[in-house]
């Protein structure tokens, strides 16, 4: 048990760390959790519903500042800003989700074949890839979420437009790194020895390519994670987002805050953008963390004493146990 | 032996390494000294702390290490001494490429391919003097001619990549001797290079002593090469010299046990006592094929690989012609690009072949399909060389042998296979409970024994064999070696054992044939082609082989000089 938790990557990653690298992965592993819980448990923190505009003693009133009723004031539309922000990590956990899970088996499966086919299939879809990289990918996203919503926006319908509109461009970026990765493993010697076995080429993807080259996927699930993020709210800052009726939203909210921003009223443009940064900012230390800690050039640690440590077996003869214990061993 | 005349002196040396695992420690407690114009050679295997020794001399640790003790390096005028353990920055740079310099293990990579080599020497004399362009160009090209490279003026302007693997390390070398260094540290200065460039490159350190009186402190796990250059041996085990001796003694009369085990390791040419015929037991004689007809049977074999557009392809294999009859081993030896591996490849349907005929197990390989092909597998064992990268990293050591039962269908699971596993762990001396280790967990050794077990699970009528010690220390290799006549001997297989090292094919080969550029040009009984070679190039090959004794090999370099 404890071997398979030492491998889980983030565990493992963590407790290789030290000093500054294990600094920032904390910090980056301690916001992300805190913007998990309050997803998970935004129904249960939040004192008022995301569209909740009256409470007991009628109307919260628009643009109310900060008080003991609204920790961080109301909206110009009249909405509790503090419950919007906490329902708003709701709606992002669950875009990233959506996103990532989406483009993730996509991008693997086509990576993989493209990578160890190679052929006509190979530079077809790298020239598909490139086109899209080549593509503002905002605008993408604003084309897609026209198509699928079709201007409606339910708390689905807007999530789906986000989550699929981000999805086409992330496909790609997992279809690149793991057929290059591809491209390196299938010529290592493991892989012509599974195919001087015999085996079928289904077999060698799966059984010997595919567990070795999403060693770097960690890395990509966060940074992509944060970029899905910020894609929803670009979306939602541009108005193309979801309803405030249907979710919370931090984009939509600081578009909203636009005008507030002039005229001195501060918590309805700072509160969502304070979590918009701080999610991006946990998401992406934790990310940065593990692609320094995969490198073993760029992993730090601890310096050693002088004349410390055990000694490693020189001769690898001298490891391998002797004729006579093996047939004790095995007898 | 008064310090002033020591280029170094490493006093009570100790190197630790902070690792993933915790404090490693490399090198422990070293003691040594370096005369003026004296070869020292450091032996050791794999892991012993010679190299981290040697590059503590020039302070070339990487940033985990920390190092105890001291290491004084004389100048070469003699009139000043550092402490290369204690020097910083500025004053380490000052002292590296003046003092001390390095020759690296492969020259291809020492190289930067964008610059020409002659501003690659003049960068060493740039960073200590100040000189002009033509001035340093000249220098240049004055110590180009000192390494023996052939017109020096126009080859000074010429990139890595227009060298020939033997003329780089000349490069590399005289890039580490333009400032006059009184001390050059090479580490295993000639493993990448082919054993007739070898003998050359070997004959251009030994100048650099008589000449110029430059100390070398030489890297090198082959005792043949220590035989021929080295004056004193310090053998290391563990971190630790274990014994250091004049050359002529420790050869002769070696006194650590490890030191005794290490030289009874070394193959020697000649050694090669058994054929075939009576190794192989008499029921497993013929088993699989029809006496007399041939497992392999090449005639007129041609392999090019395509050239890119509008350039001509590189003919790898040309008209070669051989057979592997039933029961019988076969050693194929060459430089490297002399073609060994394609044939090998070939054999196992990994490469196409492109005229001329190859007959394996009765499937003609012209015009190859790779589903008539896949029954004939099954009779195919391959070991790789390299046994670390030759196992899927994430299957454990059962996983990876059961494959080739899983995959012919002779069993349903990984599982499923696991006795007969267990059965072929056995067969390599491995323990059973290796079978559930990973490979990383296993040595070099131990992995190229389940490599074997891998290629011998279907118990396989021909086995493949590419170079399959060469990434082994000696004493592993000699071990391996053994295992692989002992199971010759009891299953029969035919085999093609590829190698460069004639020591070792002369071990195990019934019949020697030597490749040279693609061609065969000799094949015959082991002992006829060693003693009697009939070509020219194999009469070289086997007097560049360095013999790990110096009375002999100072012989043999006689010899190999007479041959011209």
């Amino acid at each position: 048990m404890a071997s398979l938790l030492s491998r889980l990557p983030v565990l493992k990653q963590l407790r290789q760390s030290v000093g500054l690298q294990r600094g920032m992965l904390v910090t980056g592993l301690v916001i992300t959790g805190v913007f998990v819980l309050v997803a998970v448990f935004a129904p249960a923190i939040a004192p008022y519903g995301f569209a909740q505009l009256r409470g007991a003693d009628g109307p919260f009133g628009a643009q109310q500042p900060p008080s003991a009723e609204h920790i961080m004031g109301t909206t110009v539309g009249g909405y509790d800003v503090y419950s919007r922000v906490l329902w708003g990590a709701q709606t992002a956990v669950l875009v990233i989700l959506v996103a990532v899970v989406c483009s993730i088996f996509v991008g693997i499966l086509l990576g993989l074949v493209s990578g160890y086919l190679g052929g006509w299939l190979d530079r077809v879809l790298v020239v598909i890839g490139d086109a899209i990289y080549a593509f503002p990918s905002l605008l993408l996203a604003i084309v897609l979420s026209i198509v699928i919503s079709g201007g409606q926006s339910s708390l689905w319908g807007g999530i789906l437009a986000a989550a699929l509109s981000i999805t086409v461009v992330f496909i790609p970026q997992y279809y690149r790194v793991i057929r290059a990765e591809t491209i390196r493993i299938k010529a290592e010697p493991y892989v012509e020895s599974a195919k001087m076995l015999g085996a079928s080429p289904l077999r060698i993807m799966f059984r010997h390519v595919l567990r070795n080259a999403t060693r770097t996927l960690p890395v990509i699930f966060t940074l992509n994670s944060s970029e899905a993020l910020l894609t929803l709210a670009g979306l939602g800052f541009l108005g193309f987002g979801i309803e405030p009726t249907a979710a919370a939203e931090w984009g939509y909210d600081l578009n909203k805050a636009l005008s507030d921003v002039t005229s001195g009223i501060w918590w309805t443009a700072l509160y969502p953008g304070l979590a918009i940064v701080l999610a991006v900012l946990g998401i992406t230390l934790v990310g940065e963390s593990l692609n320094d800690l995969a490198d073993p050039r760029l992993r730090g640690r601890k310096r050693v004493k002088a004349r410390s440590g055990a000694v490693s077996m020189t001769s690898v003869d001298t490891t391998l146990p002797s004729d006579l214990e093996i047939r004790q061993e095995n007898a | 032996m008064n310090p002033a005349e020591s280029v170094v002196e490493i006093d009570d040396l100790s190197v630790s390494f902070a690792t993933d695992h915790g404090a490693v420690k490399a090198v422990d407690g070293v003691s040594l000294r370096v005369a003026r114009g004296e070869v020292l050679a450091i032996v050791g295997e794999s892991g012993s702390g010679k190299t981290v020794t040697a590059k503590s001399i020039l302070g070339l640790l990487p940033e985990t290490a920390t190092t105890g003790g001291a290491v004084l390096l004389s100048s070469r005028s003699g009139d000043a001494v550092n402490d290369v353990v204690a020097l910083d920055g500025a004053r380490l740079r000052a002292v590296r490429g003046s003092d001390v310099a390095m020759v690296f293990q492969e020259p291809s990579s020492a190289l930067n391919p964008v610059f020409t080599v002659g501003w690659q020497i003049a960068e060493g004399l740039r960073a200590h003097r100040r000189l002009s362009r033509a001035e340093a160009k000249r220098e240049a090209v004055e110590i180009l001619r000192t390494v023996g490279i052939p017109d020096p003026e126009v080859r000074v302007n010429h990139y890595p990549h227009q060298f020939s693997g033997g003329q780089k390390q000349r490069v590399v070398i005289a890039a580490a001797l333009v400032l006059g260094p009184g001390l050059i540290v090479a580490d295993e200065p000639t493993t990448a290079l082919d054993v007739t460039v070898q003998a050359e490159i070997l004959d251009l350190l030994r100048r650099l002593r008589d000449e110029f009186g430059t100390a070398i402190v030489l890297i090198t796990h082959n005792m043949g090469v220590v035989a021929d250059l080295a004056d004193r041996v310090a053998v290391m085990f563990q971190g630790e010299v274990v014994e250091q001796a004049e050359a002529h003694a420790l050869f002769a009369h070696p006194q650590h046990d490890y030191t005794k085990r290490l030289l009874a390791a070394v193959p020697r040419l000649g050694a090669g006592r058994l054929v075939a015929h009576d190794r192989v037991a008499p029921d497993a004689r013929g088993r699989a094929e029809p006496a007399g007809r041939p497992v392999v049977e090449a005639s007129g074999l041609v392999i090019d690989y395509p050239g890119r557009l509008g350039r001509r392809g590189f003919r790898a294999v040309d008209e070669v012609s051989f057979r592997i009859g039933a029961g019988e081993v076969l050693g194929l030896v060459g430089e490297s690009g002399s073609g060994k591996t394609t044939i090998g490849r070939a054999i196992g349907g990994l490469t196409r072949i492109t005229g001329g005929s190859l007959r394996v197990l009765g499937h003609e390989m012209l015009g190859f399909s790779e589903r008539r092909f896949k029954p004939a597998r099954a009779d195919i064992g391959f070991v790789f060389q390299d046994p670390a990268a030759s196992f899927n990293p994430l299957l454990t050591i059962a996983e990876a042998v059961a494959e080739p039962l899983v995959i012919h269908g002779r069993a349903a699971s990984p599982a499923a296979a696991r006795p007969r596993v267990d059965e072929l762990l056995e067969a390599v001396q491995l323990p059973k409970g290796y079978g559930d280790r990973y490979p990383h967990e296993l040595s070099g050794g131990q992995r190229q024994r389940a490599s074997l077990a891998r290629g011998l699970a279907l118990d396989p009528t021909l086995l493949i064999a590419d170079e399959p010690t060469s990434a082994l220390d000696v004493s592993v290799q000699a071990r391996v070696l053994e295992l692989f006549a002992e199971l010759q001997h009891d299953l029969g297989f035919a085999a093609l054992f590829i190698s460069h090292d004639l020591a070792v094919v002369d071990l195990l080969a019934d019949r020697i044939a030597v490749l040279h550029r693609g061609r065969l040009v000799e094949e015959g009984p082991g002992a006829e082609v060693l003693e009697r070679p009939r070509h020219e190039y194999t009469r070289r090959l086997i007097a560049s082989l360095p013999v790990p004794d110096p009375v002999e090999q100072a012989q043999r370099r006689a010899a190999l000089a007479a041959l011209g």
